[in-house]
């Protein structure tokens, strides 16, 4: 990863009408490095990349991407990056490789070369088999493949990725995750994802933290995670509640009461828990230890965690909107 | 100037494979027009004298130019229909994010509609003999370079419209609106000189009006009743249509380069 910052965004605002989605952002990626952002639905993820992307006009501020202000020079900002939108946004009446065809003229891949790039994005998303039949008898997960095949094939110095694995098989997911590495030891593209699953936002080298169109953190993974102190400690007992005070009231903790799970933070976990058995002796159900999650630092952060229902809840909206218009 | 030439053909090449694709729109190009080119036509001749001095002309040759006029703008101006799906499905979006200039978007859409519009109206052409008229080779090619003029004034103008509307439901229900006094208006089933005053006034504002009658100056140039079919020459029909038309592809370029 060199030094050199490639997308430079100043106090970067976006209002539509009353609603403020982006408040105020300012942050640098550096070139070749996998830059995230997480939030939960409605933090203004897709709204900053539209901007950065010049498919939205910023209400205030500004950026730099690749050397190029995103308000005065949108040319040279779309020359520089490649998108792969959360939204669906294949022609579902072309071939797989007419999509990709088509992305490579729009883009002015050389003639010479573009039969070989193609070849490889293919391959890269094993849709080569598949390559000659109309999008529209693809499942969901191989019409995202091709999306970031697509995004791939002019080999941007950016490239955005809004949800890139969302709605695809753990498979899938790692398979994708590990070309994107290796395109960036490769070709030392950028890449700038969004991402609502902790698990995936791990692969980030730098992750900023974005809730209500503001930017609460930013960090690297485990930078991230020391905010939180030490182990997480889940337990359950007979009486939560009055658990819940003995927990304050022995050890001097913040409690977080979760589903029917009471949750803190201890140094040392792991001599922690003889401690909690003794003193709990008799009315202790069960005990958790793991180490810190980008999920606990959120918690942490905004008071509230980034639930699995809402993720499931854009799965599903995505798939509604695909049914919808996939006649 | 290269990257302009080469989007217009990439848009336009996207727009040609889909519609070769579809067959049922092929199906329905030919069928249309031959529904009323047989029904209304000859109820139509059956009830509507034309006043002409030349024996033998039926109404179905005067209707004839006029139908293939009513064809190419309903072909062109729902062609621009596809820009809304694109927005509709996503599809726009990749586009527009590309680098690439959007007035050649525009223009890339208007030509692809344009060409399959013409070639609609080009396939109308094999109906000539049925209907009693004879054309030459000079003539065909004279024809296919006004329909395709003819059907990119009109399909520039639905990429105006187009590109400012939100929902496949409005696109269609503006269409709808405009499309049925542009056909009315056109001359294509009476002259403009048999029609009352203040509707020659409304008459001489649509554009359709002297693509029908350039395709009559055209079709009809060698029957006793062209002084009669035939409203204006042939240059002042195409100069009023090119002059349309650059009108019309620049307001679509400049409306496309604005969208957000
Ligand atoms: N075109 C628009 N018009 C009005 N409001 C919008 C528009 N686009 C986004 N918003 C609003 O801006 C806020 C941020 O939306 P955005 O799409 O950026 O969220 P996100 O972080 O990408 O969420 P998700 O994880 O659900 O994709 C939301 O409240 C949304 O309703
Ligand atoms: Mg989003």
């Amino acid at each position: 990863m060199s030094e050199r910052v490639i997308i430079d965004v100043q106090g970067l605002v976006r209002r539509f009408g009353e609603l403020e989605a982006v408040r105020g952002v300012t942050f640098q990626v550096r070139e070749g490095e996998i830059f995230g952002f997480l939030g939960p639905n409605g933090a203004g993820k897709t709204t900053t990349i539209k901007m950065l992307a010049t498919l939205l006009r910023p209400t205030a501020g500004t950026a730099l991407l690749n050397g190029y202000d995103i308000r005065t020079d949108p040319d040279g900002v779309r020359r520089s990056i490649g998108l792969v939108f959360q939204d669906p946004s294949l022609d579902e009446r072309l071939t797989a490789r007419e999509n990709l065809e088509f992305h490579a003229l729009l883009y002015g891949v050389e003639a010479g070369e573009r039969e070989a790039r193609l070849r490889r994005v293919l391959a890269m998303v094993e849709l080569e088999d598949r390559q000659h039949h109309l999008v529209k008898t693809f499942s969901g997960g191989m019409k995202r493949r091709l999306e970031i095949a697509r995004g791939l094939l002019h080999y941007p110095a950016v490239l955005f990725l809004d949800e890139p694995t969302i709605g695809l098989d753990p498979q899938t997911r790692s398979h994708i995750w590990s070309y994107i590495h290796q395109l960036r030891r490769q070709e030392g593209i950028t890449i700038f994802l969004t991402t609502h699953y902790m698990e995936e936002a791990e692969n980030c080298d730098r992750i900023a933290i974005i809730d209500h169109g503001q930017i609460v953190a930013l960090d690297t993974p485990d930078g991230l995670k020391s905010l939180v102190g030490g182990d997480v400690i889940t337990v359950r007992t007979t009486d939560q509640a009055w658990a819940r005070e003995e927990i304050r009231r022995l050890y001097g903790r913040e409690v977080v009461e979760e589903d029917d799970l009471l949750r803190f933070e201890v140094e040392r976990g792991e001599e922690f828990i003889p401690r909690l058995a003794a003193d709990f002796a008799g009315r202790l159900l069960s005990v958790g230890l793991r180490r810190p999650t980008l999920d606990d630092v959120f918690l942490k952060l905004t008071g509230r965690a980034i639930r699995q229902e809402e993720v499931s809840a854009t799965d599903r909206m995505r798939e509604h909107h695909r049914r919808r218009f996939h006649r | 100037m290269k990257t302009f030439l080469r989007t217009v053909y990439v848009i336009w090449l996207r727009e040609v494979k889909r519609f070769y694709r579809e067959r049922s729109r092929i199906l329905g190009m030919i069928g249309q027009p031959l529904l009323y080119l047989l029904v209304m036509g000859n109820g139509l001749s059956a009830t509507f004298r034309l006043p002409v001095p030349a024996p033998g002309f039926t109404y179905l040759e005067f209707m004839y130019p006029g139908i293939i006029g009513m064809s190419i703008l309903f072909t062109a101006m729902f062609s621009s229909i596809s820009i809304v799906w694109d927005r509709e499905f996503g599809f726009l979006k990749e586009v527009l994010v590309a680098p690439v200039p959007r007035a050649a978007i525009a223009a890339g859409k208007a030509l692809g509609g344009s060409t399959t519009a013409a070639l609609q109206g080009a396939i109308l052409l094999i109906l000539a003999p049925l209907v009693g008229v004879k054309l030459g080779l000079w003539t065909v090619f004279q024809v296919l370079l006004i329909m395709v003029l003819l059907a990119f004034a009109v399909t520039s103008f639905g990429t105006f419209i187009a590109a400012r509307m939100e929902s496949v439901e409005s696109f269609q229900m503006v269409m709808s609106f405009l499309i049925m006094p542009l056909f009315m208006l056109s001359g294509a089933f009476f002259p403009l000189r048999s029609a009352p005053a203040w509707m020659q006034g409304l008459m001489r504002l649509d554009p359709v009006l002297y693509g029908v009658d350039a395709l009559r100056n055209v079709i009809l140039a060698d029957s006793p009743a062209r002084s009669f079919a035939v409203q204006y020459a042939l240059g002042y029909d195409l100069a009023v249509l090119a002059g349309v038309a650059v009108v019309m592809i620049l307001l679509g370029m400049q409306a496309f380069a604005r969208a957000e």
